[in-house]
């Protein structure tokens, strides 16, 4: 997925949220992000706090990797339990569970597909269930690409018949590959799409519009995209 | 914070290290050697660890346990195949494999906690304070049983585990401290008894593991076996004489066929000699490198498919892969390095020495613990997919292999029943679709109160912490209490049971360290007289008569004292005996050194 800047606007939400909130060992209001300015104590990462604002970037699908490691890597030192040998059993059970959400954070953003499904389930309420289906058009040769599947699997591999079902299996897992990266370009198109929309920050009856058909249609995508990619594995397996 | 320190605990050999002055060091005995053998051994004195054990592999073979760290986790079904290599008597309580050594069943974590002591009081002996905690490493794809089974044997030796830490990584930090290289690097460690491959990510002080794999069933042993099995079939066709009767005899067949191993990996070609049972006289034999070479080439490339799923799961491909750092004794074949060159088509670092840097990385992981080392952090991940039993017995997968670790997975579970109060949960790891196909790793009853189907709500928790060991916690969601969860392993001791080993280990700990005193004292007192009465042949002529006379009657007064119980008297004859004998000793290296100057031209003299 192409970089780009994220943008650096502050997450008002956010920082209302951790206002709001106590560190629990001196009972002061919080104001540092994960460790409490006034002890120093390390804070639970809260259970409301999504993996973008976890590692401190605004909800936005296209992402510096270089960022995110180094961020992830920042905040590894933080919270790793190797740092908290010494600290008092409730510091370590925070650390542990930190540590444990950093990582599922880290692991989520880092891939853009799984960001994107993500981002769905954050901000599409309705439309979040992605459902492995095939693309409507895509729908007959995908039944013929099953039978001859099973054709193959029960055919002598070494014989001519077996070699002509592989060789077709071969075109078709390439259709299939270049299908898969069609998609992939479209849902990066909806990435700059998604980003463009937020970093304008307007609230009106079409931007509200647009933004339901962006995710409508990522959400669309990402379940072709998924069910082929299922596909296409099954296919490589089979005929590897 | 008191000192922790790094422990190896390996199949064949162990060690431990300490970090001094930011460098970590691996701890000597007496006689300069670094490696414990990871052999127990239950002798007319007590138990007995290491060096002297070994001897008693060909001496008492029943009651001579080596190789333990196959049987750490493990039920007695899983070890069926090679029960036959074993000359000692293997059984099963619980779903753990217990050895029996005299009158006693012990269970591997017993065995390993022995060898765990050893070097504690190894430790302890060198750096003059007492060792109570410790980093112990683990082979990469240990599972959750076995991890446990060696935090299990640490307890039971007096240690407090504070890390468990897979052997390639252990590596890597060892590797990243001394060459201080950032990038990509796969850690290929082919040891005695397991293989690992793990690919890392160095920047910045992170060790970040991206993917790891191997076989923890896959080692030095293996090739042993090969050769043993050869020679046992040439010695049935050439005498009619089956070793396999005679478990002495099987361990001099294993000891021969190991050192011939070793010795092609220096050498072209080797004499075999093995003495026969029955009086049949000796078996020899020419073994060239390419005859054994034929014979465990199947065996090294069963470790290639681990290193290309693991580069698969990190997605790279070879050319990515900046340094492969060689790991374990098993990495001086030369066709194990042919191998590895071929498939990551780069040769391999070899700056390492493969028996002490698992141990060395330990010590640097034990440093950053206890806060010493603050720069450097290693990010590791679980090596197999960690999930639970559903209906049809097929498993859900939770948590994916090569998740970084700490990692966490809730899941919400429910009831189907009216007024059902209880769920059962079948913790599983492994990377097959079905129950059956993968590792049971524990079963535990979730408690719910009884309501309506589907009305309870119970959050439960599966967490594997830095250490990759399974925690399980869970909690209604509707009252918002925890509750607590007895897990029970599949394979392995409960937590009662490894209480009672405590226990026992401590109540018998100072007859122990007694009797291995006595032993150690003994040995040494034999050696000693062995040495001084071949001088005393050798040069007697070169003293006075008087002074040939003290040597032996403070040999004398040696053997006297080594047939009684008391350590300290052995070594206050002993160092008698060395006084008595200083002179000759003097007299003699002169000597020689005057012999092999005679042999020489004055123009080699350096
Ligand atoms: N020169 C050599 N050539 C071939 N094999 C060797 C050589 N030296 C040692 N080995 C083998 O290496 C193995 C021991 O290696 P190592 O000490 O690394 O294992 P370990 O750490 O005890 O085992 P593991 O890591 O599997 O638990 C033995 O099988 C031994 O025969
Ligand atoms: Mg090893």
């Amino acid at each position: 997925m192409a970089n780009d800047q994220p943008s650096t606007r502050p997450e008002t939400r956010h920082q209302l949220q951790m206002a709001r909130s106590m560190c629990w060992h001196c009972q002061s209001a919080m104001s540092g992000e994960y460790f409490c300015e006034r002890c120093v104590k390390v804070q639970p990462v809260s259970k409301d706090t999504d993996y973008f604002t976890c590692l401190g970037f605004p909800r936005r699908l296209t992402l510096d990797p270089k960022k995110l490691e180094a961020k992830f890597y920042e905040l590894s030192r933080a919270f790793h339990p190797d740092f908290y040998q010494a600290k008092s059993p409730t510091e370590q059970t925070i650390s542990l569970g930190n540590a444990a959400v950093l990582n599922t954070a880290y692991r989520t953003l880092r891939d853009p597909i799984q960001r994107a499904e993500y981002l769905l389930a954050l901000e599409a309420g309705s439309v979040k269930d992605i459902r492995t289906s095939p693309p409507a058009d895509l729908f007959e040769e995908i039944l013929e690409l099953q039978d001859t599947l099973e054709q193959y699997r029960a055919s002598d591999r070494e014989s001519d018949e077996g070699h002509r079902l592989r060789a077709t299996l071969q075109t078709e897992q390439q259709t299939l590959e270049r299908r898969r990266e069609e998609m992939e370009s479209q849902i990066r198109q909806l990435f700059t799409d998604w980003d463009q929309l937020q970093d304008r920050g307007e609230a009106t009856s079409q931007a509200r519009a647009e933004r339901d058909r962006i995710l409508k249609r990522m959400r669309d995508l990402l379940s072709h995209r998924t069910y082929i990619n299922n596909i296409v594995n099954d296919l490589a397996a089979t005929i590897a | 914070m008191a000192r922790i320190v790094g422990i190896d605990l390996g199949t064949t050999n162990s060690l431990i290290a300490y970090m001094k002055d930011g460098q970590p060091c691996v701890v000597p005995d007496r006689h300069g050697r670094t490696m414990v053998p990871s052999v127990v051994a239950l002798t007319d004195n007590g138990l007995i660890v290491g060096d002297p054990a070994k001897e008693h592999l060909t001496r008492n073979p029943e009651r001579t346990v080596y190789s333990v760290k196959r049987f750490m986790g493990k039920g007695l079904a899983d070890v069926e195949s090679e029960l036959a290599y074993f000359p000692y008597n293997l059984t099963e309580t619980g779903g753990v494999i217990r050895i029996r050594l005299g009158a006693k069943h012990y269970s591997p974590p017993q065995i390993s906690a022995m060898i765990l002591k050893e070097l504690k009081l190894r430790g302890e002996a060198y750096l003059g304070e007492s060792i109570t905690k410790a980093v112990i490493t683990v082979p990469a794809y240990f599972n959750d049983s076995q991890r446990q089974a060696t935090k299990d044997a640490g307890l039971i030796a007096g240690l407090e585990v504070l890390r468990i830490i897979n052997e390639p990584t252990a590596a890597s930090l060892a590797y990243g401290l001394q060459e201080k290289t950032q990038g990509t690097i796969a850690v290929y460690d082919f040891g005695g008894g397991t293989f690992d491959i793990s690919i890392l990510k160095l920047k910045d002080g992170i060790f970040e593991v991206l993917a790891t794999n191997g076989d923890t069933h896959l080692g030095g042993d293996d090739l042993d076996r090969l050769l043993v099995d050869l020679f046992i079939a040439e010695i049935r066709d050439r005498y009619g004489i089956d070793v396999g009767r005679y478990p002495d005899h099987m361990q001099t067949v294993r000891l021969e066929a190991e050192r011939a191993k070793i010795r092609l990996s220096d050498d072209l070609k080797t004499e075999i000699t093995i003495e026969l049972p029955e009086d049949k006289g000796l078996f020899t034999r020419e073994l060239t490198r390419d005859q054994l070479e034929s014979l465990v080439v199947g065996v090294i490339e069963r470790t290639l498919a681990p290193c290309r799923i693991a580069l698969k799961d990190a997605g790279l491909t070879p050319h990515d892969i900046d340094e492969v750092v060689l790991v374990g004794g098993s990495i001086r074949m030369p066709l194990v390095r042919q191998r590895v060159e071929a498939l990551f088509g780069k040769a391999p670092h070899c700056h390492l020495n493969p028996d002490e840097v698992v141990a060395l990385g330990a010590a640097v992981q034990a440093d950053i613990l206890s806060g010493g080392t603050t720069d450097m952090l290693l990010l590791d991940v679980t090596p197999l997919s960690l999930g639970i039993e559903t209906m049809g017995g097929v498993m859900s997968s939770l948590i994916r292999r090569n998740t970084t670790i700490p990692a966490s997975a809730k899941e919400m579970f429910t009831t189907y029943v009216d007024g059902q109060t209880g769920v059962d949960i079948h913790i599983l790891q492994g990377e097959r679709e079905l129950v059956k196909d993968n590792r049971s790793l524990a079963r535990f009853r979730l408690k719910v109160p009884p309501l309506p189907a589907g009305v309870p709500r119970i959050e439960v928790t599966f967490l594997i912490d830095a250490n990759g060991i399974l925690n399980v916690t869970a909690k209604d969601m509707r009252t918002g209490e925890s509750q607590s969860i007895e897990v029970r392993p599949s394979y392995g001791l409960s937590d009662t049971e490894v209480e009672r080993m405590i226990e026992d280990s401590f109540k018998f700990a100072a007859e122990d360290i007694n009797a291995r005193k006595l032993i150690e004292a003994r040995l040494d007192a034999e050696a000693l007289s062995k040495t001084t009465k071949k001088s005393l042949a050798d040069a007697g002529h070169l003293i006075s008569t008087e002074e040939v006379e003290g040597i032996r009657h403070a040999l004398a007064q040696l053997s006297a004292a080594n047939t009684g119980g008391d350590s300290r008297v052995i070594r206050a004859r002993m160092a008698e005996l060395e006084q008595a004998a200083k002179r000759l000793n003097v007299v003699m290296l002169d000597d020689s050194l005057k012999k092999s100057l005679q042999g020489k031209k004055v123009t080699e003299l350096p």
